[in-house]
Formats: structure tokens, sequence, C-alpha cells
């Protein structure tokens, strides 16, 4: 839930997990700025889906596609939106899960992740996801990657919400912060007999 | 995919908060525990405060490397004063060491230092030598990327001849509020308080500090949340 401004982490409670229609969320990591943008062209996608009145509605892999189509064309213009997107959602029993890029590189993929995560999450995610976790399973592995995640990158803050995308349709968790442990007996002194060292 | 998550060949900087102040009868070093490449934070519970001589220590803050440097020639320096002088070190002469090193290669350092200690002579200092080796002794030194949050507390906050309780107070609140707001500083907060007595280290990890504005109690995972039956059930 952090807005950071270069290394300031000015904002602290900023809600990066939006859901879209009924099927769909997504989640977007860089400038908040175009993330709202972003949801404003959604919210106009969404708005034509439903004045058809067709019964219809655009699910996540349609949705997925047009964010792509908009990141791409940005980006050939050389004014990008500068984020990086997740996209879930469940349609008619079919789970999907994708990812745009500010320059248009998207696919899909069981997990997938934005920034850092990439390089954190995914390691963890390959060797611990299979299919068919439950919810609760899926939870503990997610915290588990956030948890690296908020040791290891300067721009984390300690506030994060979970949203569970099914049939039903989307519940985004209020926001809450994770335990961390820093009660290592390497950590209370690691100097002694290397004075100057880290 | 991603453009850039950060650039882990960047050199190893300690963004950094530190922080120094006298009390009546001694000084209260603090810092915080980041190292960071880039993005990435490479070291998580970094020990910032180095030792110098029994009775003096040193803050450093900027490129890991270079305060590195600095603080081993001065604690070889100020070995061989300690031997030929016959008594410790004065923390006004390591300080000039220190100072001595910082201007004379100022074109290749990057480095803001807290020196502090105690002698018999004077008691309790403090010395602050920011970037071009400028030598400022003070009742208390902020430095680092998080010391610019902390301006406007320690004009409200510090006060001439407190006790070391309340000095102590005052330096981990200061840092774990730099924390919260630099993305260059965290993990935990590392004192050490030196007087006549000695030299005392504390260690005070991430979940003992205070929770500041718009930070949340930590919980082990978002399914005890969810199982307490929360009056706040998740919402969409």
């Amino acid at each position: 839930m952090g807005g950071s401004y270069g290394s300031t982490l000015r904002y602290k409670s900023v809600e990066r997990l939006k859901p879209v229609g009924k099927h769909s969320l997504i989640g977007a990591s860089g400038e908040i700025s175009d993330f709202q943008e972003i949801m404003r062209y959604l919210d106009d996608l969404i708005l034509s889906d439903n004045m058809w009145d067709d019964g219809n509605s655009l699910g996540p892999k349609e949705v997925h596609n047009y964010l792509t189509r908009v990141m791409y064309n940005r980006r050939n213009k050389f004014n990008p939106l500068w984020n990086s997107l997740v996209l879930g959602g469940v349609k008619n029993g079919q789970k999907y899960l994708g990812t745009v890029s500010m320059i248009g590189v998207h696919y899909e993929d069981n997990h997938v992740a934005t920034g850092f995560g990439n390089h954190l999450a995914r390691p963890l995610l390959r060797d611990e996801w299979r299919e068919n976790l439950t919810f609760e399973e899926g939870v503990i592995l997610l915290e588990k990657c956030m948890r690296v995640l908020l040791y290891r990158d300067r721009s984390a803050v300690n506030k994060l919400q979970i949203a569970k995308i099914t049939e039903e349709g989307v519940t985004i968790s209020p926001p809450y912060s994770l335990k961390t442990f820093w009660n290592f007996s390497a950590f209370e002194n690691p100097t002694h007999g290397a004075e100057g060292s880290w | 995919m991603d453009v850039s998550a950060g650039d882990l060949n960047a050199p190893h900087s300690m963004g950094t908060t530190i922080i120094g102040v006298t009390y009546d009868g001694g000084v209260v070093l603090g810092a915080d525990s980041r190292t960071s490449t880039g993005m990435y934070v490479a070291n998580r519970a970094s020990d910032k405060i180095t030792k110098l001589t029994d009775n003096v220590y040193m803050c450093r803050s900027g490129s890991a490397a270079d305060s590195q440097i600095v603080s081993d020639y001065v604690r070889y320096f100020l070995h061989q004063h300690t031997i030929q002088l016959g008594q410790p070190s004065t923390v006004k002469v390591a300080a000039n060491l220190v100072r001595l090193l910082s201007y004379n290669n100022k074109n290749m350092l990057q480095t803001g230092l807290i020196i502090g200690g105690w002698d018999k002579y004077e008691g309790g200092k403090i010395y602050g030598i920011p970037l071009g080796g400028t030598i400022l002794e003070q009742p208390f030194a902020i430095g680092g990327s998080g010391s610019s949050y902390l301006y406007g507390f320690f004009d409200q906050a510090w006060k001439e001849g407190m006790t070391q309780e309340e000095a102590e107070q005052l330096v981990v609140k200061a840092v774990s509020l730099a924390i919260a707001r630099d993305g260059a500083s965290g993990g935990v907060v590392r004192t050490v308080t030196i007087n006549s007595e000695g030299v005392t280290r504390k260690f005070y990890p991430g979940d003992k500090l205070s929770l500041w504005h718009e930070e949340l109690e930590p919980q082990n995972s978002l399914l005890d949340i969810l199982s307490t039956g929360s009056p706040e059930p998740m919402v969409s």
C-alpha cells in the first residue's frame, strides 16, 4: 500500500488493488497518477460493456487484452503509462492471471509479480505453488513472499491487502501489517571481531 | 520484464539515519541498520556504529566503502596515538583525525560521519563531520538521508541536560521516525552509550518500536484476522 516519492515513503495507505467489473481485479505498481487514469479508462470500458445490456460481461482475459493494447500503444508514442499491472479474475469457472508492463510486455501464468516481486517472490512461488491450493494456503504463501519483499525492497511499507476473486465475485481485505523477525543472534553484534565491517 | 527493478551492481550505500546526542554524563549514538545497493536491501541488520577506540565510536553514513576505509585508517592512527600518549585518546583528537581524512580527500569521498565518545577532560562530546570535511562540535548531531525528516523533530524535542534514559529514548524514537519515512533507512535501531563507566550496546528490533501514523499492529497472518470474525469483513 505504499506510494513513494523518490526515496521518501510519502503515502502509506494507497489502495493499489481495485475490482474491475464483476469478474476481475487489477493490481498496479509504479506511477499512481497513471494508475488512476487507467482506472478511469477501465470504468469507461465497463460502463460501455454494461450499456449493451446483452447479458455478456467482459472477463479478465478481455480486460487484460485491453490493458495490453493501451500500454503498448502509449509506449509506441513514447509516452508510456508508468505502471506494471497484474490482472486476475474468474469467469464461468475459468481462472485467469496475467500481467502487463509499461512497455506492453504481457503474459499469463499461475503466478505473476511486479518489480522486485519478479526477483524475490517468483522463485518462492516456482517452488511452492501448486494446482488446487486452498485459499488459506494461498494467503500463507503470498504473505511469505510479501514479508521477504518487506525486508529487501526499499520502497516497501508494512501495510498490505490481499484480494480473493472467485466466481461469486471480488473481495479485498482491509489493510493489515505483517510481523517481522529480527531476533537472530547474528543480528545482535554482527561486527564483533571485525570492527568497521557491516 | 520490468524496466528496472533496481540496479544490483550499484555501489553499496548506507542511505541511513545516524544520530549522536550528549546527555548529562556521556553520549548516546544511534543508527538504523539498512545497507542498500540501488533499491535492494543488501543487509537488513548492518552495524553502522563503529568502534575507533574503547571510548570513541563513530556513526557512518553515505558510501559504505568510503566510511569503512576512513574508520579503518583512523582506528589504526588512534591505536598508535594511544600507545604514544600512554592514556586513552580524547574525543577531540579522534574527531580531528577523521576530519583530516575527510577534508583532504573531499573530491573522492562521499561519507557523512558522527563521532561520539567520552574522555576525562571534556566528558561526553559529539562531533559532526558532514560531506566536505567540516568539523562541528554540537550538543547533538543528525546525519544520513533519514535525517531530513528529523530536523523539525529535534527542534522541538531536544533539551539540554537530559538523563541517560531520556537521551536513549529520544535517539530510538528519532531513528524510528526516520525509518518510517526514509526508504533508505530501515531494520533495527542500534544504540551505543558511552560514559565514564564504559560502553553499552543496545538493539531494538523493528517489532519493538512504536507505531507511527498510518502504521498498523503487525499480525501473523490475514487468516488470524478473518477467523476472529472481525467487525470489518473483506470489502469489495
